[in-house]
């Protein structure tokens, strides 16, 4: 099981969800940029179902059966707790004095930050790439970056260790996140029960009480 | 026979590297803006860590092999340890010393308004940080031979 970072703390409930109904199938959850993990697959990586952040990394793997979209999300500025660099408006991303991270080119956060900043006709010099968007909150969290673009559902995730600066609809960026079986599974019958338990009311559910958008 | 399976387990890596990079677009890719700034960047800052490495690790290295004193063993492995740590977890412990909030780097942070991380600076002192120990096990080494 393939999954985009940002479906970290979702995906692990899912995971005990789908396992306490299918005790007989053993889960296991890699984390990482679709970008990377589309990649692996690509290397061979064994992989029974891709869960991607957004359709571009799903689109560079072959998979059994078309992508199902499973969940949306939208994105948001994360800063410190606070806000000390009084930051309200992507303009002030680009104030002088206020460290902005993003992640690497193909990550998905990083193309969907970029077009919502392309949107509201900023630029903004980012003092490091991250892998991924988990680094970019970790970065944030630990005091040594100012601000970046992430989802709202990250946002959420680190709680009292972050404080969140909403992005006016008229520049957000909806992220679409399918999920798929790869071509190379050896366990396709057991992937589609987990995807058909993402689909399901039940995860659903789980992935609306973190602050995903449904399908 | 392990000497020469040892010898290809170095080679095949090295191989692979040489058989598949790009060799036709070389000149092109080498001379992109972005290449020639990585390169340079990767020049300067392993000239100055090799720099710091020695002026700090040799003094090390040689109090280390000539000077006899309770917990040297301890000083010795204090000193090298980082030739174990996995990247990510020096990474993160450089972070926790020397960033914005760090033990020491929060005073460098509120005294004198500079930082480490993502500056070039920073850069050197990771560099360091991993390679030193190599200079000072090697200098130890090759002083103790001197006293023998």
């Amino acid at each position: 099981m393939f999954a985009a970072t940002s479906l970290t703390a979702t995906f692990n409930d899912i995971k005990a969800a789908f396992q306490a109904a299918y005790p007989y199938i053993t889960v296991t959850m890699s984390y990482g940029a679709s970008s990377t993990l589309a990649t692996n697959i690509n290397n061979g990586a064994p992989s029974d179902v891709f869960a991607s952040a957004d359709n571009a990394n799903m689109n560079r793997i072959t998979t059994t059966g078309p992508p199902t979209r499973f969940a949306r999300n939208r994105l948001e500025m994360i800063v410190q707790p606070g806000n000390p660099k009084g930051i309200s408006t992507l303009a002030d991303l680009a104030n002088s004095g206020v460290l902005y991270v993003t992640a690497a080119a193909g990550v998905p956060i990083r193309t969907y930050a970029d077009q919502a900043l392309a949107s509201a006709g900023v630029t903004v010099t980012p003092v490091s790439l991250e892998a991924n968007v988990g680094a970019i909150v970790t970065k944030v969290t630990s005091g040594n970056a100012d601000a970046g673009i992430v989802y709202r559902t990250d946002v959420i995730n680190a709680g009292s260790s972050a404080t969140g600066v909403l992005i006016p609809d008229a520049n957000n960026v909806v992220a679409e996140y399918p999920i798929a079986v790869p071509s190379g599974s050896t366990h396709p019958t057991e992937a589609n029960l987990f995807i058909n338990f993402v689909l399901s009311t039940a995860g659903q559910n789980l992935l609306i009480s973190r602050g995903f958008i449904g399908k | 026979m392990f000497a020469a399976v040892a010898v290809l387990f170095f080679a095949l890596p090295l191989l692979g590297i040489v058989i598949r990079a790009p060799w036709g677009s070389v000149w092109d890719i080498i001379t992109t803006t972005e290449v020639r700034q990585a390169v340079w960047l990767s020049l300067k800052c392993s000239l100055a860590a090799t720099a710091l490495s020695f002026v700090f690790g040799v003094p090390l290295a040689w109090v280390l092999a000539q000077t006899r004193f309770p917990g040297r063993g301890a000083v010795r492995a204090l000193c090298t340890m980082s030739m174990v740590l996995p990247p990510v977890v020096g990474g993160v412990a450089l972070f926790f010393a020397l960033g914005r909030r760090g033990l020491v780097g929060q005073y460098l942070y509120s005294w004198f308004g500079f930082m480490l991380p993502f500056t070039t600076w920073g850069v050197i002192v990771a560099q360091t940080f991993v390679a030193m120990p190599f200079l000072v096990l090697t200098v130890e080494a090759a002083l103790r031979q001197f006293d023998s």
